[in-house]
Protein backbone atom coordinates (compact mmCIF):
# COMPACT_ATOMS: atom_id res chain seq x y z
CA UNK A 1 0.00 0.00 0.00
CA UNK A 2 1.66 3.16 -1.05
CA UNK A 3 -1.19 6.10 0.01
CA UNK A 4 1.26 8.86 -0.62
CA UNK A 5 1.95 7.90 -3.98
CA UNK A 6 -2.01 7.48 -5.20
CA UNK A 7 -2.00 10.66 -3.54
CA UNK A 8 0.81 11.97 -5.48
CA UNK A 9 -0.15 10.66 -8.22
CA UNK A 10 -3.71 12.26 -7.65
CA UNK A 11 -2.00 15.56 -6.96
CA UNK A 12 0.59 16.16 -10.06
CA UNK A 13 -2.22 15.52 -12.66
CA UNK A 14 -5.05 17.86 -11.00
CA UNK A 15 -2.87 20.48 -11.53
CA UNK A 16 -1.72 20.06 -14.96
CA UNK A 17 -4.35 20.79 -17.61
CA UNK A 18 -2.67 18.70 -20.12
CA UNK A 19 -2.46 15.51 -17.48
CA UNK A 20 -6.32 16.05 -16.41
CA UNK A 21 -7.14 15.53 -20.45
CA UNK A 22 -4.84 12.77 -20.78
CA UNK A 23 -6.03 11.28 -17.98
CA UNK A 24 -9.30 11.56 -19.17
CA UNK A 25 -8.84 10.43 -22.74
CA UNK A 26 -6.21 7.65 -21.79
CA UNK A 27 -6.21 6.78 -18.37
CA UNK A 28 -4.22 3.30 -18.53
CA UNK A 29 -1.82 5.01 -20.82
CA UNK A 30 -1.52 8.01 -18.56
CA UNK A 31 -0.80 5.70 -15.19
CA UNK A 32 1.97 3.81 -17.15
CA UNK A 33 3.58 6.90 -18.12
CA UNK A 34 3.30 8.19 -15.19
CA UNK A 35 4.55 5.32 -12.95
CA UNK A 36 7.68 5.38 -15.45
CA UNK A 37 8.25 9.08 -15.48
CA UNK A 38 7.13 11.14 -12.22
CA UNK A 39 6.41 8.70 -9.71
CA UNK A 40 9.99 9.02 -8.64
CA UNK A 41 10.59 12.25 -9.13
CA UNK A 42 10.50 14.87 -6.20
CA UNK A 43 8.68 17.88 -7.21
CA UNK A 44 11.15 20.57 -5.30
CA UNK A 45 14.03 18.75 -6.86
CA UNK A 46 15.76 18.91 -10.42
CA UNK A 47 15.33 16.24 -12.78
CA UNK A 48 18.06 14.40 -11.82
CA UNK A 49 17.72 13.96 -8.50
CA UNK A 50 15.13 11.31 -8.03
CA UNK A 51 14.22 8.60 -5.77
CA UNK A 52 14.62 5.37 -6.44
CA UNK A 53 12.36 3.16 -4.90
CA UNK A 54 8.17 4.68 -5.68
CA UNK A 55 6.06 2.17 -7.35
CA UNK A 56 2.05 1.32 -7.37
CA UNK A 57 0.62 -2.18 -6.23
CA UNK A 58 -1.12 -3.55 -8.96
CA UNK A 59 -4.66 -3.18 -7.36
CA UNK A 60 -3.20 0.78 -6.84
CA UNK A 61 -2.30 0.74 -10.80
CA UNK A 62 -5.87 -0.78 -11.59
CA UNK A 63 -7.75 1.32 -9.55
CA UNK A 64 -6.43 4.57 -11.17
CA UNK A 65 -6.79 2.98 -14.73
CA UNK A 66 -10.25 2.09 -14.17
CA UNK A 67 -11.46 6.02 -12.92
CA UNK A 68 -12.91 3.99 -9.46
CA UNK A 69 -13.03 6.46 -7.17
CA UNK A 70 -14.65 3.74 -4.31
CA UNK A 71 -11.94 1.52 -4.38
CA UNK A 72 -9.02 4.74 -4.16
CA UNK A 73 -11.72 6.01 -1.30
CA UNK A 74 -10.73 2.53 0.32
CA UNK A 75 -7.53 2.33 -0.50
CA UNK A 76 -7.10 5.41 1.84
CA UNK A 77 -6.33 8.39 -1.43
CA UNK A 78 -7.01 10.98 0.27
CA UNK A 79 -10.65 11.84 -0.69
CA UNK A 80 -10.21 15.68 -1.70
CA UNK A 81 -8.05 14.82 -3.83
CA UNK A 82 -9.91 12.43 -5.60
CA UNK A 83 -12.98 14.10 -5.67
CA UNK A 84 -11.28 17.60 -7.37
CA UNK A 85 -9.44 15.91 -10.49
CA UNK A 86 -12.29 13.33 -11.18
CA UNK A 87 -15.17 16.58 -11.36
CA UNK A 88 -12.44 17.79 -13.61
CA UNK A 89 -12.53 14.95 -15.83
CA UNK A 90 -16.28 13.88 -15.77
CA UNK A 91 -18.23 16.63 -14.26
CA UNK A 92 -18.59 17.95 -18.21
CA UNK A 93 -20.83 14.95 -18.92
CA UNK A 94 -23.18 15.37 -16.53
CA UNK A 95 -25.99 18.31 -15.57
CA UNK A 96 -24.88 20.36 -12.00
CA UNK A 97 -24.23 18.28 -9.18
CA UNK A 98 -25.43 15.40 -10.90
CA UNK A 99 -21.97 14.10 -11.02
CA UNK A 100 -21.31 14.64 -7.25
CA UNK A 101 -24.07 13.41 -5.97
CA UNK A 102 -23.70 10.36 -8.36
CA UNK A 103 -19.79 10.27 -6.84
CA UNK A 104 -21.25 9.73 -3.05
CA UNK A 105 -24.13 8.01 -4.03
CA UNK A 106 -21.69 5.17 -5.51
CA UNK A 107 -20.31 4.96 -1.49
CA UNK A 108 -23.62 4.77 0.06
CA UNK A 109 -22.51 1.43 1.13
CA UNK A 110 -19.06 2.70 3.53
CA UNK A 111 -19.66 3.90 6.65
CA UNK A 112 -17.71 5.05 9.53
CA UNK A 113 -14.80 4.92 10.56
CA UNK A 114 -13.27 5.25 7.27
CA UNK A 115 -10.82 4.21 5.53
CA UNK A 116 -6.98 5.73 7.50
CA UNK A 117 -5.59 8.63 4.98
CA UNK A 118 -2.85 9.70 6.65
CA UNK A 119 0.91 8.73 5.16
CA UNK B 1 1.28 49.49 20.18
CA UNK B 2 -0.88 47.58 17.68
CA UNK B 3 -4.84 47.39 18.08
CA UNK B 4 -6.22 44.23 17.59
CA UNK B 5 -9.43 46.00 16.22
CA UNK B 6 -11.81 43.09 14.93
CA UNK B 7 -11.64 39.05 14.91
CA UNK B 8 -13.28 37.53 12.64
CA UNK B 9 -14.08 34.04 11.90
CA UNK B 10 -15.92 32.72 8.87
CA UNK B 11 -16.78 29.88 6.40
CA UNK B 12 -14.70 29.72 3.35
CA UNK B 13 -17.21 28.36 0.36
CA UNK B 14 -15.38 28.43 -3.06
CA UNK B 15 -19.01 29.12 -4.87
CA UNK B 16 -19.76 32.36 -3.26
CA UNK B 17 -18.03 33.98 -5.74
CA UNK B 18 -19.69 32.41 -9.00
CA UNK B 19 -23.08 32.70 -6.87
CA UNK B 20 -22.82 36.27 -6.56
CA UNK B 21 -21.93 37.16 -9.83
CA UNK B 22 -24.14 34.81 -11.92
CA UNK B 23 -26.89 36.30 -13.24
CA UNK B 24 -30.28 35.41 -15.29
CA UNK B 25 -31.02 31.64 -15.00
CA UNK B 26 -27.75 30.98 -14.01
CA UNK B 27 -28.22 32.80 -10.73
CA UNK B 28 -29.07 29.87 -7.80
CA UNK B 29 -32.48 30.89 -5.97
CA UNK B 30 -30.30 31.33 -2.29
CA UNK B 31 -27.88 33.94 -4.25
CA UNK B 32 -29.56 36.62 -3.29
CA UNK B 33 -30.26 35.74 0.67
CA UNK B 34 -26.01 34.93 0.56
CA UNK B 35 -25.18 38.33 -0.90
CA UNK B 36 -27.40 39.84 1.60
CA UNK B 37 -25.94 38.32 4.86
CA UNK B 38 -22.25 38.64 3.22
CA UNK B 39 -23.05 42.21 2.67
CA UNK B 40 -24.08 42.60 6.29
CA UNK B 41 -20.87 40.67 7.26
CA UNK B 42 -18.27 42.86 5.23
CA UNK B 43 -19.88 45.69 6.99
CA UNK B 44 -18.67 44.39 10.33
CA UNK B 45 -15.03 45.11 9.20
CA UNK B 46 -15.25 47.90 7.30
CA UNK B 47 -16.59 49.72 10.73
CA UNK B 48 -13.28 48.61 12.14
CA UNK B 49 -11.25 50.11 9.76
CA UNK B 50 -8.34 47.70 9.94
CA UNK B 51 -4.59 48.85 8.13
CA UNK B 52 -3.77 45.03 7.95
CA UNK B 53 -4.87 41.62 7.77
CA UNK B 54 -4.13 37.98 9.67
CA UNK B 55 -5.60 35.75 7.71
CA UNK B 56 -5.80 32.37 8.81
CA UNK B 57 -6.69 29.81 6.68
CA UNK B 58 -5.00 26.35 5.53
CA UNK B 59 -3.67 25.51 1.74
CA UNK B 60 -5.85 22.74 0.31
CA UNK B 61 -2.39 21.20 -1.09
CA UNK B 62 -1.88 23.52 -3.74
CA UNK B 63 1.30 24.82 -2.90
CA UNK B 64 2.21 22.57 0.14
CA UNK B 65 2.59 18.98 0.09
CA UNK B 66 3.52 15.66 1.51
CA UNK B 67 6.90 15.95 0.44
CA UNK B 68 7.55 18.80 2.73
CA UNK B 69 4.39 19.71 5.00
CA UNK B 70 4.33 21.92 7.74
CA UNK B 71 1.70 22.33 10.69
CA UNK B 72 2.00 26.22 10.82
CA UNK B 73 3.18 28.45 8.33
CA UNK B 74 3.48 32.09 8.37
CA UNK B 75 4.05 33.74 4.95
CA UNK B 76 6.67 36.43 4.79
CA UNK B 77 6.90 38.29 1.46
CA UNK B 78 5.83 42.13 -0.13
CA UNK B 79 2.76 40.38 -2.74
CA UNK B 80 0.99 37.49 -2.40
CA UNK B 81 -0.25 35.72 -5.73
CA UNK B 82 -3.36 33.90 -5.28
CA UNK B 83 -5.44 31.57 -6.59
CA UNK B 84 -4.19 28.00 -8.84
CA UNK B 85 -5.53 26.74 -11.79
CA UNK B 86 -7.97 24.14 -10.07
CA UNK B 87 -9.66 26.77 -8.65
CA UNK B 88 -10.49 28.48 -11.67
CA UNK B 89 -11.81 25.50 -13.35
CA UNK B 90 -14.19 23.98 -10.50
CA UNK B 91 -15.11 27.16 -8.94
CA UNK B 92 -14.44 30.35 -11.67
CA UNK B 93 -12.17 32.24 -8.94
CA UNK B 94 -10.10 35.16 -10.31
CA UNK B 95 -6.56 35.62 -10.41
CA UNK B 96 -5.66 38.11 -7.34
CA UNK B 97 -2.45 39.59 -6.32
CA UNK B 98 -2.52 40.96 -2.26
CA UNK B 99 0.06 43.04 -0.68
CA UNK B 100 2.26 41.75 2.34
CA UNK B 101 2.95 43.12 5.80
CA UNK B 102 6.57 41.81 6.01
CA UNK B 103 6.89 43.58 9.33
CA UNK B 104 4.22 42.15 11.37
CA UNK B 105 5.21 38.55 9.40
CA UNK B 106 8.72 38.85 11.06
CA UNK B 107 7.34 39.81 14.24
CA UNK B 108 4.60 36.54 14.32
CA UNK B 109 7.89 34.42 13.58
CA UNK B 110 10.14 35.57 15.45
CA UNK B 111 7.68 36.32 18.72
CA UNK B 112 5.99 33.17 17.73
CA UNK B 113 9.30 30.97 17.78
CA UNK B 114 10.30 32.69 20.79
CA UNK B 115 6.15 31.11 22.45
CA UNK B 116 7.55 27.59 21.74
CA UNK B 117 5.14 27.52 18.36
CA UNK B 118 7.95 26.38 15.73
CA UNK B 119 6.51 28.05 12.93
CA UNK B 120 7.65 27.50 9.39
CA UNK B 121 7.26 30.32 6.78
CA UNK B 122 7.66 31.00 3.28
CA UNK B 123 8.67 33.97 1.44
CA UNK B 124 7.26 33.00 -2.06
CA UNK B 125 3.33 32.11 -1.26
CA UNK B 126 1.12 31.14 -3.84
CA UNK B 127 -2.02 31.58 -1.55
CA UNK B 128 -5.67 29.86 -2.64
CA UNK B 129 -9.06 29.87 -1.64
CA UNK B 130 -9.00 29.36 1.74
CA UNK B 131 -7.84 32.93 2.31
CA UNK B 132 -8.92 34.32 -0.97
CA UNK B 133 -12.50 33.70 -0.20
CA UNK B 134 -12.53 35.78 2.84
CA UNK B 135 -10.99 38.62 1.16
CA UNK B 136 -13.86 38.18 -1.68
CA UNK B 137 -16.75 38.38 0.69
CA UNK B 138 -15.48 40.75 3.28
CA UNK B 139 -12.59 43.11 1.29
CA UNK B 140 -12.99 42.38 -2.23
CA UNK B 141 -11.49 45.93 -3.22
CA UNK B 142 -8.06 43.85 -1.68
CA UNK B 143 -6.75 46.97 -0.53
CA UNK B 144 -4.93 45.77 2.47
CA UNK B 145 -1.83 44.35 3.12
CA UNK B 146 -2.29 40.71 4.76
CA UNK B 147 -0.17 38.43 7.08
CA UNK B 148 -0.92 34.79 6.00
CA UNK B 149 -0.98 32.06 8.44
CA UNK B 150 -1.64 28.73 7.28
CA UNK B 151 -3.03 25.10 9.32
CA UNK B 152 -2.31 21.91 8.42
CA UNK B 153 -6.69 20.60 8.80
CA UNK B 154 -5.72 18.57 5.60
CA UNK B 155 -3.20 15.57 5.90
CA UNK B 156 -3.02 13.94 9.01
CA UNK B 157 -0.40 13.56 11.42
CA UNK B 158 -2.88 17.30 12.59
CA UNK B 159 -1.97 19.25 15.85
CA UNK B 160 -4.02 18.29 18.16
CA UNK B 161 -7.27 21.12 18.55
CA UNK B 162 -5.54 22.60 21.82
CA UNK B 163 -2.56 23.82 19.94
CA UNK B 164 -5.03 25.27 17.52
CA UNK B 165 -6.57 27.62 20.37
CA UNK B 166 -3.01 27.85 22.05
CA UNK B 167 -1.75 29.46 18.76
CA UNK B 168 -4.58 31.67 18.49
CA UNK B 169 -4.35 33.30 21.72
CA UNK B 170 -0.63 33.74 21.08
CA UNK B 171 -1.48 35.26 17.84
CA UNK B 172 -3.98 37.75 19.92
CA UNK B 173 -0.97 38.42 21.90
CA UNK B 174 1.83 38.74 19.86
CA UNK B 175 -0.52 41.35 18.07
CA UNK B 176 -1.07 43.51 20.64
CA UNK B 177 2.33 43.55 20.70
CA UNK B 178 3.43 44.22 17.54
CA UNK B 179 5.34 47.70 17.72
CA UNK B 180 3.38 49.98 15.45
CA UNK B 181 0.10 52.20 15.11
CA UNK B 182 -1.30 49.88 13.04
CA UNK B 183 -5.60 48.26 13.63
CA UNK B 184 -5.07 44.93 13.08
CA UNK B 185 -8.05 42.41 11.95
CA UNK B 186 -7.38 38.96 12.32
CA UNK B 187 -9.42 36.70 9.95
CA UNK B 188 -9.63 33.29 9.92
CA UNK B 189 -12.31 30.71 7.85
CA UNK B 190 -12.87 26.82 8.02
CA UNK B 191 -15.64 24.77 8.12
CA UNK B 192 -18.56 23.15 9.94
CA UNK B 193 -19.15 19.62 9.29
CA UNK B 194 -18.49 18.89 6.14
CA UNK B 195 -17.98 15.89 3.89
CA UNK B 196 -15.37 15.62 0.29
CA UNK B 197 -14.87 12.82 -0.94
CA UNK B 198 -17.03 10.41 0.78
CA UNK B 199 -20.80 9.35 1.32
CA UNK B 200 -22.26 11.99 2.50
CA UNK B 201 -20.92 14.82 0.26
CA UNK B 202 -23.38 17.34 -1.09
CA UNK B 203 -26.38 16.43 0.20
CA UNK B 204 -29.29 18.54 1.07
CA UNK B 205 -27.19 20.34 4.49
CA UNK B 206 -23.95 19.88 5.72
CA UNK B 207 -23.50 16.45 6.76
CA UNK B 208 -24.23 16.86 10.59
CA UNK B 209 -26.54 19.97 11.34
CA UNK B 210 -26.74 18.88 15.16
CA UNK B 211 -22.61 19.14 15.04
CA UNK B 212 -23.19 22.36 12.99
CA UNK B 213 -25.82 23.74 15.93
CA UNK B 214 -23.74 23.39 18.82
CA UNK B 215 -20.26 24.72 16.90
CA UNK B 216 -22.30 27.63 16.39
CA UNK B 217 -23.48 27.85 19.97
CA UNK B 218 -19.75 27.41 21.01
CA UNK B 219 -18.28 30.14 18.85
CA UNK B 220 -21.19 32.52 19.74
CA UNK B 221 -20.48 32.18 23.57
CA UNK B 222 -16.54 32.10 23.20
CA UNK B 223 -17.64 28.36 24.99
CA UNK B 224 -14.01 27.81 24.50
CA UNK B 225 -13.14 25.23 27.34
CA UNK B 226 -17.00 23.52 26.70
CA UNK B 227 -15.91 22.90 22.60
CA UNK B 228 -12.10 21.80 23.82
CA UNK B 229 -14.15 19.22 26.07
CA UNK B 230 -15.92 17.71 23.47
CA UNK B 231 -13.92 18.18 20.11
CA UNK B 232 -11.01 15.56 20.01
CA UNK B 233 -9.15 14.86 16.50
CA UNK B 234 -11.09 11.41 16.60
CA UNK B 235 -14.24 12.67 17.23
CA UNK B 236 -14.03 15.45 14.37
CA UNK B 237 -14.46 12.67 12.33
CA UNK B 238 -18.00 11.57 12.68
CA UNK B 239 -19.51 14.95 11.71
CA UNK B 240 -18.11 14.49 8.26
CA UNK B 241 -14.56 13.34 7.12
CA UNK B 242 -13.80 17.51 6.28
CA UNK B 243 -14.64 18.52 9.39
CA UNK B 244 -10.96 19.29 10.83
CA UNK B 245 -11.13 22.04 9.15
CA UNK B 246 -13.88 23.58 12.23
CA UNK B 247 -10.09 23.45 14.29
CA UNK B 248 -9.20 26.90 12.43
CA UNK B 249 -12.73 27.99 14.09
CA UNK B 250 -11.16 27.08 17.41
CA UNK B 251 -8.31 28.86 17.03
CA UNK B 252 -10.02 31.90 16.00
CA UNK B 253 -12.08 31.70 19.54
CA UNK B 254 -8.58 31.52 20.88
CA UNK B 255 -8.03 34.60 19.01
CA UNK B 256 -11.09 36.02 20.48
CA UNK B 257 -10.72 34.63 23.76
CA UNK B 258 -12.32 32.61 26.38
CA UNK B 259 -16.01 33.72 27.01
CA UNK B 260 -15.69 36.39 24.40
CA UNK B 261 -19.38 36.41 22.81
CA UNK B 262 -19.29 37.52 18.88
CA UNK B 263 -20.75 41.22 18.67
CA UNK B 264 -22.05 39.67 14.93
CA UNK B 265 -23.73 36.03 14.70
CA UNK B 266 -24.98 34.77 11.58
CA UNK B 267 -25.31 31.34 9.55
CA UNK B 268 -26.54 30.06 6.12
CA UNK B 269 -28.04 26.90 5.84
CA UNK B 270 -27.02 25.76 2.24
CA UNK B 271 -27.02 22.50 0.57
CA UNK B 272 -23.82 20.68 1.49
CA UNK B 273 -22.83 22.59 4.00
CA UNK B 274 -23.98 25.43 6.39
CA UNK B 275 -22.30 28.89 5.93
CA UNK B 276 -21.53 30.89 9.48
CA UNK B 277 -20.28 34.57 10.33
CA UNK B 278 -18.97 35.91 13.36
CA UNK B 279 -16.53 38.86 14.57
CA UNK B 280 -15.58 40.05 17.62
CA UNK B 281 -14.56 43.66 18.65
CA UNK B 282 -11.79 43.16 21.76
CA UNK B 283 -12.07 46.97 22.41
CA UNK B 284 -16.23 47.25 21.85
CA UNK B 285 -17.98 47.89 18.71
CA UNK B 286 -16.91 50.79 16.43
CA UNK B 287 -18.82 53.81 16.76
CA UNK B 288 -20.18 53.01 20.39
CA UNK B 289 -19.56 54.72 23.39
CA UNK B 290 -18.80 51.86 26.27
CA UNK B 291 -20.90 51.48 29.03
CA UNK B 292 -19.75 53.72 32.25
Amino acid sequence: MSRYLLDKFLYTVDRDPELVERYREDPAGTVAWWEAEMANRILNCTADERSTWLEFTEDERRALREHDHVTLFQMGAHPFLTLTLFIAVFERDHGPLEYQKAYGKAMEHISLPYPDIST
Amino acid sequence: MAELAAVIASTHHPFYYRASTSTGADRPPFADEWVAKIERFRETLTRAEPDVLVMVGSDHFHQLWLDNMPQFLVGKAPFFDANFYNEEREFGLPRMTLRGEEDLAAHLLRDGLDRDFDLAFSNELRIDHSITCPIITLRPQADLPIVPVYTNIFAPPLPQPRRFVALGRAIREMVESWESDKRVAVIGTGHLSLELGGPRQFGEHGPDPEFDRRAVEWIASGDVEGCLAEVSLDSLHAPGNATHGFMDFMLMMGVAGEGAKADHVDTLDLFHTMEAYFTWYPNGVPGEVAPA
